[in-house]
């Protein structure tokens, strides 16, 4: 291979840093992340910043309203209802980390695989991928809560199995794209190896639409989670975690003391929004790269 | 392709395309009951003592037991008569309550079908309604729907039950907040509260993507064609911008409202309703493993299915699909 | 355009009075948004077609040639701002609304340069070309299918009822073209827009496609703004070429004489830039600089001055007049100078 003829194939895509990357999502995109940074700075330090037990019960307080040293008063139980959202911030948040993070993992490693080998391999994952669809990711944590038993572990492994097809699927076409480069049959002809290719070169160009991908299905995996929770087959209680905590208080909506459900569905809603609006952001900037 | 002559309504129809989505149905019911059938095989419990309800028995009601359902056969044919079973709707016992799974299905799952079809209908009607109006013209209406729906797509189904039982059921008081109705027009009474709920996110993402799409296919060149000949405005919108972005937004119509039949639990749950989700939820709690696969059998049924038509729709809509599946 | 039948009413008219101008652009200006601010791209524009004239308009990407023909179709996006008129068949286009407009819209037809871009893919052909007729002139479904077919044929396309009821994918990038010409024909326009009908066709289909609009438009006696950026291929087509450069029109003449013996030094170098067979391969030159749009070309001189092999001083005192010259002409200070000196001949 000449070395002007390697030049012209040259991998010359740009990669950007995460920053410059999170400056194109613009104003919108950058208040989503300062949101999405603070949830996380409470996931990790809300045990340190409660200001007390967030399982201790007096029952004679229960539903008590905001008070001076009980900033946002007490739930049904008589627990302190700001200790339990901030410590309950860290399941409600690493969950769906953990979910992704798994289902990131292998949609990668499937999608790339499918394009690399294409042929009978790309045929038989995509067919595989195909049949995996029939599982909405809620029935399949609910199967797992029955045979495991109910807690977050089997809700996050069957979450992240319900949604590698899809983060596999998307890839696939992006893979697919990248991997007929005039770059790649360079490397190819150079005699560097396909897993050298691929980790290098493929993975890192496809990474934007990764980062956008994972970012939005960090918001389904949050509203799944909290549900699984909500519903007794994930977190439990006397644990503190927002779906928890939304089911344990929502007899209050209708006994006149809405707030101890209400402030763990804000908090949910809140971090949502900020993973959707950057997530979309970011998707956009891809498709933009991409072209 | 559909070359031959004649205009006749079977030329829409790609034959070999929907073999291969049949196909693909069975294939994926096949394993999805295969799935089902193992979780519960290799779930920790003795199914004797699930059988009898805990009791200890004598070892010749043992044997009774054993024969009558093949625990002692091999793995794959205990499957195969699982599944036979269940094709003709016999799913077994529930253990909790004694009585035949597919009778205690039965009273259930119109509860839920009405909840997804009233949620869906909300979906296309709203959903698709705001997409449109939004889709086609600039201004404050436009940016309003876009700042709602980003919020209202976030909104997980059991807050907004809780928020739509505070608002129109404890402080107005319009609708029952809890509880099946008796008739069929009180039980649409009861059935609005959880609709709206389970609707809510779906509704603003179907927005969403209906907006986008009929703002994208405003832009097209073939729609300054049309223009370009003088074609009235409202024919431009119907036959050309709203016709195409139909094929985008059945999709996602479609997807969306799939995925309602596994949400729909939630909202059950939510609203003390007497749905198959919740009665699933409530017996994932107990153990009580047969009315767990039952259940689950026919969700994924119904999901695959639903998923199938979606993707036949699609296909009717794009002449250009001819093979594969849709366009992710 | 009150006539209850302006398609046959019209036809008459054209018949009657062979010589009077079927179209007048005078001074038109458009001004578009661009980056917040609205940026010229025609500037001060003016000729005429008279019914069934061919009438060629030449230059590079960005000089507006298809602004025009937008303009003239009244297609400018959102935002735009015009100045000046368009008259048809003695109507002002600018003030048209509604059915008058749609009407208009039916008698100058236009033909876009990427087909498959331009008919809906998910319409069936028989749709795509019935549909104005049916929506537009209450023909039924039936005869206007038939006319189709017949129409189909007059492009080379015999097989016509099975093309119909074919989706655009199953044909052909030239097919789809003739397709496009035949159902632009089919509402009797007498005027054609054609804005670089070839350039996205592949060599034998575009000479194919041209006979096929060269012999249709004397068949139907139809006038035409054949837009490209090819002066010899609109000498072989047009009665009159017109050059525009950054969105102003700077050469007007009868288009063999332009192209053998052009006035203006934009022409000049046009017609050096484009390779001939019969000639040696030296003579091949490109045009110095990159193409401007009328935004971004200097202002209150010659906006050619920059790129000009020909430019002294004068040229850049201010924007100079389109002078009458040989019949044609053109918007150079020196034309009566160089008169003689730019033709392809005597470049060297």
């Amino acid at each position: 291979m000449s070395t002007t003829a390697a030049a012209v194939s040259a991998d010359a895509t740009p990669r950007r840093g995460a920053f410059s990357l999170l400056k194109a999502t613009g104003p919108v995109g950058i208040g989503a992340a300062v949101v999405i940074a603070l949830a996380t700075l409470v996931a990790i330090f809300g045990p340190l910043l409660a200001p007390y037990d967030p399982t201790l019960s007096d029952l004679s307080l229960s539903w008590v309203a905001p008070t001076g040293g009980h900033l946002l008063g007490f739930d049904g139980q008589g627990r302190d209802l700001l200790s339990r959202l901030l410590v309950g911030a860290r399941t409600s948040i690493l969950g769906p980390l953990a979910v992704v993070i798994l289902c990131m993992l292998a949609g990668t490693v499937l999608a790339v695989t499918a394009a690399w080998r294409r042929g009978a391999v790309d045929a038989a994952i995509s067919s595989g991928l195909d049949i995996m669809f029939a599982f909405p990711g809620i029935l399949l944590a609910v199967l797992a809560a029955s045979v495991f038993g109910a807690g977050l572990l089997a809700a996050a492994v069957a979450l992240a199995i319900a949604y590698t097809p899809y983060v596999a699927r998307v890839l696939r076409g992006a893979a697919l794209k990248e991997r007929s480069q005039q770059y790649v049959a360079a490397l190819e002809v150079q005699g560097v190896s396909a897993r050298a290719i691929c980790m290098q070169h493929l993975v890192p160009n496809m990474l934007p639409l990764i980062v956008a991908q994972s970012t939005i299905l960090f918001g389904y995996a949050m509203v799944d989670l909290a549900a699984i929770s909500f519903l007794g087959l994930g977190v439990q209680p006397p644990n503190p975690d927002w779906g928890v905590m939304i089911s344990e208080n929502q007899a209050g909506i209708v006994q006149g003391y809405p707030l101890s459900a209400l402030l763990p569905g804000l908090c949910i809603v809140l971090v949502v929004v900020a993973f959707n609006v950057l997530g979309e952001r970011l998707f956009e900037q891809a498709q933009k790269a991409r072209q | 392709m559909g070359g031959q002559l004649g205009g006749n309504r079977l030329e829409l129809i790609n034959w070999s395309f929907l073999l291969r989505r049949l196909a693909m149905l069975l294939a994926s019911l096949l394993v999805a009951s295969f799935v089902i059938f193992a979780a519960m095989y290799l779930a920790p419990g003795n199914p004797i003592a699930a059988l009898s309800g805990g009791r200890s028995l004598p070892p010749s009601s043992i044997k009774v037991l054993e024969e009558r359902y093949h625990l002692n056969e091999p793995f794959l044919v205990q499957y195969w008569y699982w599944l036979k079973n269940a094709l003709h709707g016999n799913l077994g016992i529930s253990i909790t309550l004694r009585e035949n799974v597919s009778t205690l299905i039965a009273s259930r799952i119109w509860t839920t079908a009405g909840l997804v079809l009233y949620a869906s209908v909300i979906i296309l009607v709203v959903g698709i309604g705001l997409g449109v109006l939004s889709g086609l013209r600039h201004g404050a209406l436009d940016t309003s729907t876009l700042v709602v729906t980003a919020v209202s797509a976030a909104i997980p189904a059991f807050v907004a039950a809780i928020v739509l039982i505070l608002l129109f059921a404890v402080k107005l008081g319009w609708f029952p907040a809890l509880g099946n109705g008796t008739s069929f027009l009180s039980n649409l009474q009861h059935l609005t509260l959880p609709a709206f709920a389970l609707a809510v996110s779906s509704l603003a993402i179907v927005a969403r993507v209906t907006r986008a799409s009929v703002r994208e296919e405003s832009n097209r060149e073939h729609v300054q064609t049309a223009v370009s000949r003088g074609i009235p405005t409202r024919q431009v919108i119907w036959r050309h911008i709203l016709r195409n972005a139909a094929i985008p937004v059945t999709t996602i119509s479609g997807i969306t409202i799939a995925s309602l039949i596994a949400v729909a639990a939630v909202v059950e749950v939510a609203f003390s309703l007497n749905g198959l989700g919740a009665f699933l939820v409530g017996s994932a709690q107990s153990k009580d493993l047969a009315v767990v696969q039952g259940i689950s059998l026919v969700l994924v049924t119904a999901f695959v299915v639903v998923n199938v038509l979606v993707d036949i729709l699609y296909a009717v809509l794009d002449p250009r699909v001819s093979l594969g599946s849709r366009a992710a | 355009m009150s006539a209850s039948r302006p398609v046959a009413g019209a036809a008459t008219t054209a018949g009657h009075r062979p010589n009077a101008a079927l179209l007048q652009v005078e001074r038109l200006t458009v001004r578009l948004p661009v980056e917040g601010a609205q940026r010229e791209v025609l500037r001060d524009v003016s000729f005429d077609i008279r019914g069934g004239e061919a009438l060629g308009l030449v230059g590079e990407s960005g000089s507006g040639k298809s602004m025009t023909a937008r303009a003239i179709d009244r297609l400018l996006p959102a935002g735009a701002e015009v100045d000046g008129s368009i008259r048809f068949d003695g109507g002002e286009v600018g003030s048209l609304t509604g059915g008058d407009l749609r009407r208009y819209r039916g008698l100058v037809a236009m033909i876009f340069q990427d087909p498959r871009a331009h008919v809906n893919p998910v319409r069936r052909i028989g749709d795509f070309m019935t549909e104005a007729l049916r929506t537009n002139l209450d023909v039924p479904r039936s005869t206007a299918e038939r006319r189709a077919v017949h129409m189909l044929a007059q492009v080379g396309i015999e097989d016509g009822e099975r093309r119909l009821r074919q989706y655009p994918h199953e044909l052909s990038g030239g097919l789809l073209q003739r397709v496009m010409i035949a159902a632009a024909l089919l509402t009797e326009p007498r005027l054609l827009l054609a804005d670089e009908p070839t350039t996205a066709l592949d060599v034998t289909t575009q000479a194919e496609v041209m006979a096929i609009l060269h012999d249709l438009r004397r068949e139907f006696d139809l006038a035409m703004l054949f837009i490209t950026h090819d002066l010899e291929l609109a000498a072989a087509v047009c009665d009159r070429t017109v050059v525009m450069y950054a969105g102003q029109l700077v050469e007007m003449r009868s288009a063999a004489r332009l192209h053998d013996d052009p006035l203006h030094p934009y022409t000049a170098a046009l017609a050096a830039a484009r390779p001939d067979i019969g000639q040696s391969a030296r003579r091949l030159r490109a045009i110095p600089g990159r193409p401007l749009s009328a935004f971004e070309a200097p202002q209150g001189e010659c906006a050619f001055a920059p790129r000009c092999p020909h430019a002294v001083d004068e040229c850049r005192t201010g924007v100079p007049e389109l002078v009458d010259l040989d019949g044609g002409r053109s918007r150079c200070v020196r034309a009566s100078e160089l008169r003689g000196r730019l033709g392809v001949a005597a470049g060297d």
